[in-house]
């Protein structure tokens, strides 16, 4: 493998200078190309089609499988080297009959993965099985294009911000050449006239303006009732956003990112959160949830860092996750030993207050971002709502309810109608704002 | 006007002015010992000057101040590995059942996040005994703090490998010794451990098993194992009965195990103009008496005659009777009538008397009662008074070697408690199985730790045929171990006590699977009536007619509503509860009375503070035990020359020290017999109550309780029986449902919740006022507040009592007042009970009225109406200027005086992380200043109609419910959507004996009440 690497290197070195060189003229170009470079490395793989085995990988082996490390399965890049194809047939079309028949080889390789048998995929042909190790044989990608790209796209940003601070810049520098001028010119003309003996008639001593101000008892009046009214106006403001969180972000023990979650990988909200759809809390996911995926899912790609969090410290924070639910990496398996992860809880609903999601989320078919905000954008989660009892009515008070196709509305609804004179009713209308709806 | 005169103190001043100067100056005339707290000179010699101290300290106080503006960070901790089944915010349902050796029950318990939190009857089909007050707080029970957490050898913390060891060595010694080892338990019922411990007997053949019931029902037991050969108690069915005799058994209470009211009650509402009728004959006022429709209130000595000469009467024999006269044609009405109803008559009895027992089974096979059936025995008394007494015999001669106890507090539940320790000091291992450090785990050489019902496993068969299971609905919260499992061990057998009975309950089940029976928590099988046995029932009744009337006070010993047998002594919901006849909560007292009370110069009277105080007495056996300052209080309907006592009272030890209350009755509780011939006198000081109602009877106003007799009812039209009230307009007579100050809301769309309450259902049993505690959160508040009349029952029952014989007397004398005077001698002569009243209960909540005074006054508009008919509370509005309670017309707002949680000063549940466990989390806990009340189960109905919104369907009859209607086995309260006009509730709120509370004052209340009619 390590040769294959650098063998490829010196191609790729190549190929980089001319994509360096086109993105100058067309990025767009440079993108195709990259990855077109790549796939023009000739690796033995007895006539398989990499594209087709990656399709093929992702859909029958990743769940199981992963290229450069250990999973529930052995790695798989550069498997062919280990064993030969015809083993490799038989092995993937019924693991189970090779290990019964006593294969050495078979055996090592069951022993060597806690005795978890591999599904049998009588379905994949030969050919489909080819494409697939062709696939696992390709070459580690390093060096991501993304990376230059994001660095060429940064320069004429940062051109602008030159340009703009050398104007204000030479702006400063004129207005200062201004004053001193005046103050020389000034001082030029005073002793012109001393020399010619000329006096300049000295200001007759007037009130000073503050003097006058605080002489003028309806100004001083006015003024005050203006710093009072001012002053109340703040302090109110200040006093109502008390107890008010909004935007409150704290830093949580583990870095989760609902970007990389909700954003990258598009996973629906209540796949996490699935007691939002039928209980009063939304839940926070126990970790076993998160093991779903991350049990196959111990590193992220380069490409989901970001300048700001390197891959490296999101590596991390999957493994916090393994710390905390007892997940072996190496063994891949439980060691029993957990330490619950102790969330800061970030949107604190006083007690007073009975809020369910159930009846929001599900009946409702409210979406979670009407109140939660852009979730999907948050690298770190933060209180976007005000979660302030005027919120709640003003939504209640605008919101249409949900009632067709849900046979509780059909009486109301009818009834309602007609007192109300109106097709669509809202929350308030529906008894919404009713104190002890919520409060009890 | 200055003065230059100048004053002396004293004539030393005048005369010696040097002295007394020098002594002015000098105001410490002893040397002070400065140096003792100033003596450390590093301390003074400190660079920190006072001022800069103060400087420190206000820049903390500034900063701490500045910090403090900041919220509380909150940690939420998820689950590591969620259970399956757990979903957080939605509740699960476990069926279980529970018998803890007095009450037994089927069950369906509440967990929220795995943690139980509220009980409620199991109404599957077979699931036959609801819950009563004691078993809706045994939930609070589960978490006490004061439960013995560890086993203790010797009284030092141990384990259970230790404990085990040393049980195993005792029993190979005693087996070598040739000693006794004797199994002493509760009444235990249960199938798979009966087995378990044959087979613990069959390797210990030195081994008895021996079964106390602290409040025995022997009598009864001995006399049907004499006639049917088994021992068992009849599983009477009420509400098959048309007349119903009671000679001093309170089925309506815990006579035989009680559970019957559920029965009792369906008779006693009227329907098709008939309604069964129930004659009781006792010596306390008691739940039963209170429901009859005719008491009398005689001795248990003339009771005993009463009985002989029903048997007379009913199978035509002639046994000399020996009755008071003045009852003679009273019992003998009684007794034709119940011998012309035949088959749908039925008479019980709880005279503590083998004979009268047997003659009670006699008369029934003679009336063929249909309510009186042999199939379907119960199994949940067994205990044997002479084996007991036998035991403790053979303790004080040495001859027991090993005790193993488990259910049981003999120390403090054996009359003869001091002979019983003194024989325990000669066992040589005693142990205590128990929930609690208690007073025999104290004194037994291991203390072991068992679990609460809702930690462990178990099956029951309550009665025959039917087989219960008890599951676990939370993990054991301390280090406990169950008899089961110590039995298990002990027998060497390996594995877990679930296994055995998974295995074992094959046996038992019929027709069902083990999945099937855990689910719906009971099997119902099949039981045959036993073959009908005979005894000679003439001896028993000669033997019983020629028992003498003792001489001196006849002391009736009987178990309270809230505490029963004294196991839950420690929970603080039982002792706040108010008995539901003398309305009197943590206090335990003798009950006298009137023509008594005037003779012995006793008293109760209420005070200055609202609060009552009573006399003191003091009651002496016959054989000299003595229990000193009992407080009294005046009982009407007591029996002339009776007095009442309770037992359960007056426990010290794994108590705290609030619910140390009231005396301990057991000691006078000889040989198992609840009558006792004692002396009774008068002895100093004054008692202070906390009752919760001062007012004894209704002074005629007949419109709060409405009562009629099955005659008018019959005949009369309702106008007459439950006559609208009539307030003047226009100087005209109208009806008050009429007059209307307010414009009504349109109430018609949506829900519109009602709650009735049928006063001829309800016997003021109180399980709906615990459930509620249980369901809303309801602080404890202690004795003291109570008095104040600071309780914070949301929901209360309301005992009146008559004062002339009935309540219909009142209403005729309060009529026939004729003018001011003879007014005011004629209330105050009404303000006194009757001597024997007809009593009525009347469970009061928020009566939720559509045109509610409390709204109107409210000036923050903390409290308002709801389109659903339901009265709101915001407490988080409320800023606690009491108007709204001033202003309810039923006094049924309760004001928080104080912080009830996390504080010290309130040491019940509340303050407590254990006991904090039991709260609901959909109800908040208030806090001080704001004034809460019935919010009609608010979270409830909202969470109903939020599952069928969610589910996308209408809501059918029967899914909404209140704590209170759901704690109701008895029908009395019903609860449902008006604006469904099919529903139950709905009926019952078009029926012609629906009344409203104070109808007159026009609130329009959402809760109703239906007239109560007795079978006079």
């Amino acid at each position: 493998m390590k040769k294959v690497g650098n063998h490829n290197s010196t191609s790729r070195k190549m190929f980089f200078s001319l994509a360096l060189m086109l993105t100058f003229s067309l990025t767009s170009i440079a993108q195709v190309a990259a990855p077109a470079a790549a796939a023009e490395v000739p690796v033995a793989t007895q006539g398989g089609d990499p594209v087709k085995g990656k399709e093929l990988f992702n859909s029958n082996c990743a769940a199981c499988h992963k290229l450069d490390a250990k999973a529930t399965g052995p790695m798989l890049r550069g498997i062919s080297a280990k064993h030969d194809m015809p083993w490799l047939y038989k092995w993937i079309h019924n693991s189970a009959d090779l290990i019964k028949s006593g294969d050495a080889a078979a055996v090592k390789v069951y022993e060597a993965n806690n005795k978890v048998p591999m599904t049998a995929f009588p379905a994949l042909s030969e050919g489909d099985i080819d494409n697939i190790i062709a696939y696992t044989s390709e070459p580690k990608a390093e060096a991501p294009v993304a990376a230059v790209g994001g660095a060429v796209a940064g320069a004429p940003q940062e051109g602008g911000g030159v340009s703009n601070s050398i104007i204000l810049g030479a702006l400063a520098l004129v207005l200062a050449m201004l004053v001193v001028m005046l103050f020389l010119v000034n001082n030029v003309l005073r002793k012109v006239a001393k020399a010619n003996g000329i006096e300049v008639a000295p200001k007759a001593a007037t009130t000073p303006i503050w003097v006058a101000f605080a002489k003028n008892q309806f100004l001083v009046l006015v003024t005050s009732i203006f710093l009072l009214l001012a002053g109340a106006y703040f302090v109110y403001g200040f006093l109502m956003q008390i107890g008010v969180d909004q935007g409150y972000e704290p830093i949580q023990p583990i870095h989760y990112s609902h970007r990389i979650h909700a954003g990258d990988n598009e996973i629906n909200c209540k796949y996490c959160h699935s007691a939002a759809r039928v209980s009063k809390n939304a839940g926070i996911p126990s970790l076993n949830v998160c093991m779903n995926c991350h049990k196959n899912i111990a590193e992220v790609a380069e490409s989901t860092a970001t300048p700001e969090y390197s891959k490296a410290f999101y590596d991390e924070q999957i493994q916090k996750l393994y710390t905390a639910v007892g997940w072996d990496k190496s063994t891949q398996s439980y060691t029993g030993k957990t330490q619950p992860v102790k969330w800061v809880r970030i949107h604190n609903l006083p007690d007073f207050v009975y809020f369910n999601h159930s009846q929001h989320v599900t009946v409702a078919g409210i979406e979670c971002q009407t109140c939660h905000g852009p979730v999907e954008t948050y690298e770190i989660q933060k209180q976007f709502a005000p979660l302030t009892m005027g919120w709640c009515i003003n939504c209640h008070r605008k919101t249409e309810v949900k009632m067709k196709g849900n046979e509780y509305y059909t009486k109301i609804h009818e009834e309602l109608s007609k007192k109300y004179g109106v097709d669509k009713l809202t929350a308030a209308q529906m008894g919404g704002l009713e104190c002890g709806k919520c409060h009890y | 006007m200055s003065s230059n005169k100048k004053y002396w103190k004293s004539v030393e001043e005048l005369e010696n002015g040097s002295i007394v100067e020098a002594l002015r100056n000098n105001e410490f005339v002893e040397a002070i010992p400065t140096e003792e707290f100033l003596g450390n000179n590093d301390a003074m010699s400190s660079s920190t000057s006072r001022r800069d101290f103060l400087k420190y300290v206000g820049f903390s106080t500034a900063a701490a101040t500045l910090a403090a503006c900041e919220g509380p960070v909150n940690k939420s901790i998820p689950y590591v590995l969620q259970p399956e089944q757990i979903i957080p915010g939605v509740a699960d349902y476990y069926a279980t059942s529970v018998f803890d050796g007095f009450d037994f029950a089927n069950l369906l318990v509440k967990t929220r996040e795995g943690r139980p939190i509220k009980i409620d009857n199991n109404t599957i089909e077979g699931a036959k005994f609801s819950a009563n007050a004691r078993i809706h707080a045994s939930i609070l029970s589960l978490y006490d703090n004061m439960r013995l957490k560890e086993p203790k050898v010797e009284g030092k913390t141990s384990t259970w490998s230790a404990v085990d060891a040393k049980i195993k060595s005792s029993l190979s010694d005693a087996k070598a010794e040739g000693g006794q080892v004797v199994l002493l338990t509760n009444t235990l019922a249960s199938p798979s451990t009966e087995k378990l411990i044959a087979e613990f007997i069959a390797l210990n053949p030195n081994a008895k098993h021996v079964i106390y019931d602290a409040v025995s029902s022997s009598e009864a037991l001995d006399a049907f194992e004499a006639v049917y050969g088994e021992r068992s108690l009849v599983d009477y069915d009420f509400a098959k009965a048309s007349l119903i005799v009671s000679v001093g058994a309170d089925f309506l209470g815990d006579w035989q195990g009680g559970g019957y009211d559920t029965g009792y009650t369906q008779g006693r509402v009227p329907k098709n103009g008939k309604m069964s009728r129930h004659i009781q004959l006792e010596a306390n006022m008691t739940l039963s008496g209170a429901a009859a429709d005719k008491r009398l209130a005689m001795s248990t000595a003339n009771q005993k005659q009463a009985l002989v000469q029903i048997y007379n009467v009913v199978t035509g024999s002639s046994v000399a009777v020996n009755l008071d006269a003045k009852f003679k044609s009273e019992v003998t009405k009684a007794a034709q009538q119940l011998k012309a109803a035949g088959s749908k008559g039925l008479l019980v009895s709880g005279i503590q008397d083998k004979n009268a027992q047997l003659l009670v089974l006699g008369v029934n096979q003679v009336l063929a009662s249909e309510s009186f059936t042999t199939s379907g025995a119960r199994q949940i008394r067994k205990g044997s008074n002479e084996k007991v007494a036998q035991l403790v015999k053979d303790m004080k001669a040495g001859s027991v070697h090993t005790l193993i106890m488990s259910g049981v507090n003999p120390v403090y539940t054996l009359a003869d408690s001091a002979t019983f320790v003194e024989g325990l000091k000669k066992v040589k291992t005693s142990v205590s199985l128990s929930l609690k450090e208690d007073e025999t785990a104290l004194v037994s050489t291991i203390a072991a730790p068992v679990p609460h019902y809702l930690e462990s496993w178990g099956d029951l068969s309550l009665t025959k045929g039917t087989y219960s299971l008890t599951q676990p609905t939370i993990r054991p919260l301390f280090n406990t171990k169950q008899l089961q499992d110590v039995l298990m061990s002990l027998n060497g057998m390996s594995g877990a006590y679930y296994d055995y009975l998974k295995a074992s309950s094959s046996a038992f089940v019929s027709g069902a699977s083990w999945n099937k029976v855990l689910h719906d928590g009971v099997n119902v099988g099949v039981s045959q009536s036993l073959s009908g046995g005979s005894a000679d029932y003439t001896a028993a009744a000669n033997a019983l007619a020629k028992s003498k009337a003792s001489a001196g006070f006849e002391l009736v010993l009987y178990t309270k509503t809230g505490m029963g047998d004294g196991q839950q002594a420690n929970n603080p919901w039982l002792q706040e509860f108010p008995d539901p006849i003398t309305r009197v909560s943590w206090d335990n007292y003798v009950t006298v009375s009137n023509a008594d009370a005037k003779q012995l110069e006793l008293s109760n009277e209420i005070v200055a503070n609202g609060g009552l105080n009573g006399s003191y007495a003091n009651i002496t056996t016959a054989d000299g035990v003595k229990l000193e300052n009992v407080p009294v209080i005046v009982q009407p309907g007591q029996a002339v020359g009776t007095i009442g006592l309770a037992l359960g009272y007056g426990r010290k030890a794994a108590l705290k020290e609030e619910m140390q209350v009231g005396l301990n009755a057991y000691p006078l509780y000889k040989g198992f017999n609840d009558v006792q011939s004692v002396t009774f006198e008068k002895a100093a000081g004054e008692h202070e109550f906390a009752c919760v109602q001062g007012q004894k009877t209704l002074m005629g106003r007949g419109d709060i309780i409405k009562e009629t007799t099955l005659e008018i009812f019959n005949t009369k039209d309702a106008e007459v029986w439950n006559e609208v009230p009539m307030v003047s307009l226009n100087h005209e007579e109208v009806k008050a449902t009429s007059v209307d100050l307010w414009d009504s809301f349109d109430r018609s769309t949506g829900h519109h919740f009602n709650l009735s309450i049928d006063l001829n259902a309800c016997t003021g049993c109180g399980a709906c006022v615990i459930a509620c505690h249980a369901e809303n959160n309801v602080p404890v508040v202690g004795k003291s507040e109570i008095r104040r009349s600071r309780d914070m029952h949301w929901l209360r029952i309301d005992r009146y009592y008559s004062s002339e014989d009935t309540f219909e007397g009142d209403n005729e004398r309060k009529e026939n007042i004729a003018g001011l005077s003879d007014s005011l001698s004629t209330f105050n002569e009404m303000e006194k009970a009757g001597d024997n009243p007809q009593v009525s209960f009347q469970p009061v909540m928020c009566q939720h009225c559509n045109h509610a005074p409390c709204e109107t006054v409210c000036p923050v508009a903390a409290t308002s109406h709801s389109r659903q008919g339901q009265n709101h509370m915001a407490y988080n509005r409320c800023v606690g200027t009491r108007y709204c309670a001033n202003n309810c017309p039923y006094k049924v707002r309760r004001f928080n005086w104080f912080l009830y949680n996390k504080n010290s000063e309130f040491d019940y549940h509340m303050n407590d992380d254990l006991g904090r466990m039991v709260l609901n989390p959909d109800v908040n806990v208030r806090s001080r200043g704001v004034m809460e009340k019935c919010s009609m189960c608010i979270q409830m109905t909202q969470a109903t109609i939020l599952n069928a919104k969610r589910e996308g369907r209408v809501i059918v009859d029967g899914e909404f419910q209140t704590a209170c209607s759901n704690a109701c086995s008895n029908g009395a309260m019903k609860f449902g959507d008006v604006n469904d006009k099919e529903s139950e509730v709905t009926k019952l709120s078009e029926d012609e004996r629906m009344y409203h509370l104070l109808e007159h004052v026009g609130t329009k209340p959402n809760v109703i009440y239906h007239v109560k009619v007795r079978n006079t």
